[in-house]
């Protein structure tokens, strides 16, 4: 109540900022747009001050909805919806982008600040190209600015002050789940940037390996974020959903994954065309369609049309309004390349054996896989048009998906050995008999110890070969010399070798137990003694608890505590269960306490899952790969840069 | 290679990608027509019960008093409802968070050959404003008696 005098005046002003930051953006697209024409270059000179000022303004809106957040402003409709004053403070500032106006705000804030920083630290395209690209993300801009002002305003007041809000989804009141949205859609939205820079070189049809050199490190810096987001998200739905799987195929899962997999056929196409000038059209394409998978998994996640645990905005009035703001865009975008791909002047053409030969497999193994994914996704919605009620889940998409995923790791052992234009397969055949070998040796291996699991089979087999053959780029080079990027790229693929191991290991040998237990009984799960201690109650700050102490003993070893909950929130009221993990290096204990049954025993599952942990750590690897690369061309761009201006200024002293 | 020409190769990379892009979607049709668990509520099966290997899901509201756990402790059985038929279910496993009596559920599994089904999974109402998507098609005087006939 002490803050009403400050609260009241700052959701007026994030109102306003946005407002501004939408009329910015207006005025960037004009002026962006008249800068293309030939007596615009007076117009020319704001747009890039213009970008930064729409991004400082929208990133003030958004500071000023977390301020009304944190001051728990109950006047402001979005806080007392959402928000409850004895939340902790982690979750108060959370609970900002936790809902459907937030999460759309924080999408705008992204957007602006992304193009804003185009604008101010981008010097390698041309302007012409430049002025387009920037003009491309204002016109996208503006219709997430109209949907946000119009048809979800974070800032709406209440007449009347609440006198309590209702609280966070308990299910979202988690330390890693506070920060998985934001990374998430710095993804999504990072993305925004490859689709107008894709749009400026339509418009301009200049495609060049420059091009692709300026490109390739937004995209990357998306790529990580997207990748860091997808591995947080499924670790979270891992421990906090208790279920004891780490991917579900569910429709906001699949959203996430359908940018990853356009934006990282995107970033490899992007090599091609930086390295030898063909793929042009091609990449622009991509550039299109890995933004417009961002705006489709917004349209799937925001209208709710998708049953989902994280669909929280059922409104189908901003379910029409975002479908067609992806009619605009995405038809908008299609529309432009298909009048501009037959004039952008082919590229360069390559042999079969090459290096580009192999990027361009990744590259249609990819988009099968981004197929697979998408129609899977969709189709629940088709059918339903149709009269059908279906849904798709695993027994769909693990073994369809694998149809393209295994062929391409299989291309990816050999194409980083190739050289690019032309190589001779001869060369680097003897480099790959000892992958070869693993391969071979591992799917006995596997065959034997996981029977009858095709796909934990062919993952076993597969993991190890990849590991060893990711390095093989290293072999012949001296390690102080070799470039960041060939770092990135062997690191990267590594990861996913380690990725593919976690995941084989999980579906092979997890060991389960559900059994009901009084306190004092022991179970045997795997290698594991678990021993039921006692059940306590406990308090949280916005929740109590019974807790389970729960004594586990590796194969006889010094045991170690475990305290799973049944928690109960009371705002909103409902009940979660907190799982306890047990790490080791070969794995992870995992126990979820169920109810008290009839007769004082209690309900406990647990699970011995090798190597699980190998999943996000392969995760953490590819994004660190990515980081990796990237530091490595930008170091370089700028090292050129930095040359370039010295020759200019000797030029210049030398002339006079 | 050399010899052929840069237009030649370029028809055939398109032709080459747009039949696995064609391909990944046939597949992706064909997959989903084998694969695709489809809804029923009791209704439904037992107007026309969906064979018993197949992977379906079963939607409607947990009959007040039919919920009871097995001597086990783990295993419960409890009866699905919409008003017009009655299906027992037998689950194995935690409860999700909020699955109680006379409330909403969507169980996916198979239909046991004694008419039993046999959930896998339960997919709980998720919060207050939460209802099973395919919940949403009765109408609300439907679900209404629906509630009424099951508390």
């Amino acid at each position: 109540m002490q803050d009403c005098g400050s609260g009241q005046v700052i959701a007026e002003f994030g109102l306003a900022a946005l407002w501004l930051a939408a009329a910015l953006a207006v005025l960037q697209l004009i002026a962006g747009g008249v800068a293309l024409s030939r007596r615009g270059d007076a117009l020319g000179a704001v747009v890039r001050p213009v970008a930064i000022v729409q991004g400082v303004l929208a990133l003030a809106a958004f500071a000023a909805l977390v301020a009304v957040f944190i001051s728990t402003d109950l006047s402001v409709k979005l806080v007392a919806a959402n928000s409850h004053s004895a939340k902790p403070l982690l979750y108060k500032i959370a609970g900002a982008w936790g809902n459907h106006e937030g999460s759309m705000l924080l999408w705008v804030t992204i957007m602006g600040l992304a193009g804003g920083f185009v604008a101010a630290v981008e010097r390698r395209l041309p302007e012409r190209t430049m002025m387009a690209t920037l003009a491309g993300q204002a016109f996208v801009s503006i219709g997430f600015y109209v949907f946000l002002l119009f048809a979800s305003n974070p800032f709406t007041r209440l007449a009347e002050p609440a006198a309590e809000g209702q609280g966070l989804n308990p299910l979202l009141q988690d330390p890693g789940l506070a920060f998985h949205p934001p990374t998430l859609y710095v993804g999504y939205v990072g993305l925004s940037i490859a689709f107008s820079f894709a749009i400026g070189a339509l418009i301009t049809r200049e495609v060049s390996p420059a091009f692709a050199r300026a490109m390739r490190p937004w995209v990357l810096g998306a790529w990580i974020f997207l990748t860091l987001g997808i591995t947080a998200g499924s670790y979270w739905a891992y421990y906090e959903l208790g279920w004891g799987g780490w991917w579900f195929w569910d429709p906001v899962e699949n959203a996430s994954l359908m940018p990853w997999l356009a934006a990282t056929a995107l970033l490899h196409s992007c090599g091609v065309l930086a390295a030898r000038n063909a793929l042009r059209a091609w990449t622009l394409m991509l550039g299109v369609v890995a933004f417009s998978m961002s705006m489709i998994g917004t349209f799937l996640v925001r209208s709710g049309i998708l049953t989902s645990v994280h669909a929280f905005a059922v409104d189908p009035r901003r379910g029409t309004f975002i479908l067609v703001l992806l009619a605009i865009y995405i038809g908008g975008a299609l529309m432009l390349f298909a009048l501009r791909a037959g004039s952008i002047s082919e590229g360069e053409r390559f042999a079969v054996t090459s290096r580009e030969s192999g990027l361009v497999f990744n590259n249609v193994m990819l988009s099968g896989t981004l197929g697979i994914v998408l129609i899977g996704t969709l189709y629940p919605l088709l059918a339903e048009a149709m009269g059908m009620k279906v849904s798709v889940g695993p027994p769909y998409f693990n073994p369809f998906t694998a149809l393209f995923v295994v062929p391409m790791l299989l291309v990816l052992m050999v194409g980083p050995l190739l050289r690019w234009r032309l190589d001779n397969f001869g060369r680097v055949r003897s480099g790959l008999i000892i992958p070869a070998l693993i391969l071979v040796l591992s799917i006995g291996i596997a065959i034997v110890m996981a029977p009858g699991k095709m796909l934990s089979i062919i993952g076993l087999a597969l993991a190890p070969a990849l590991a060893f053959a990711s390095l093989l780029p290293l072999r012949g080079r001296r390690l102080s010399r070799v470039k960041l990027p060939l770092w990135g790229m062997v690191l990267a693929h590594f990861g996913v070798a380690v990725s593919l191991f976690g995941m084989a290991c999980d579906s092979a040998f997890t060991v389960e137990k559900l059994v009901a237990v009084r306190p004092g009984e022991a179970v045997r799960v795997g290698p594991w003694q678990v021993t039921m201690k006692s059940i306590t109650p406990i308090a949280g700050p916005n929740w109590t608890a019974l807790e389970g102490d729960l004594q586990a003993s590796y194969n006889g070893t010094a045991p170690s505590l475990l305290r799973p909950q049944s928690r109960s929130f009371w705002t909103p009221p409902q009940q979660t269960n907190e799982s306890a993990l047990l790490t080791r290096w070969n794995g992870q204990l995992y126990t979820v306490l169920g109810d008290e049954a009839a007769d004082g025993r209690w309900q406990l599952r647990l699970w011995w899952k090798p190597f699980v942990t190998m999943i996000w750590l392969g995760g953490v690897l590819i994004a660190l790969g990515g980081l990796l690369a990237m530091l490595g061309h930008v170091a370089s761009d700028v090292r050129r840069v930095i040359a370039r201006s010295k020759i200019a200024f000797r030029r210049e002293r030398q002339g006079r | 290679m050399s010899a052929m020409k840069a237009k030649h190769q370029r028809l055939i990379l398109v032709l080459i990608s747009m039949a696995a892009l064609i391909g990944a979607g046939l597949l992706a049709i064909w997959g989903l027509r084998g694969n695709a668990s489809y809804f029923y509520v009791p209704a439904d099966i037992a107007a026309n019960p969906p064979a018993a290997d197949r992977a379906v899901r079963l939607g409607g509201m947990v009959e007040a008093g039919s919920l009871k756990t097995a001597p086990d402790g783990v295993t419960i059985h409890f009866v699905v409802g919409d008003g017009k038929a009655r299906v027992p279910v037998i689950y194995r496993n935690i409860v999700p968070d909020l699955f109680k009596e006379g409330s909403g559920v969507v169980a996916e599994g198979k239909l046991g050959h004694d008419g039993t089904f046999v959930a896998d999974n339960l997919l709980a109402k998720h919060d207050e404003k939460y209802v099973p998507r395919e919940m949403k098609d009765m109408t609300e005087d439907q679900a209404c008696k629906t509630v009424e006939a099951v508390k």
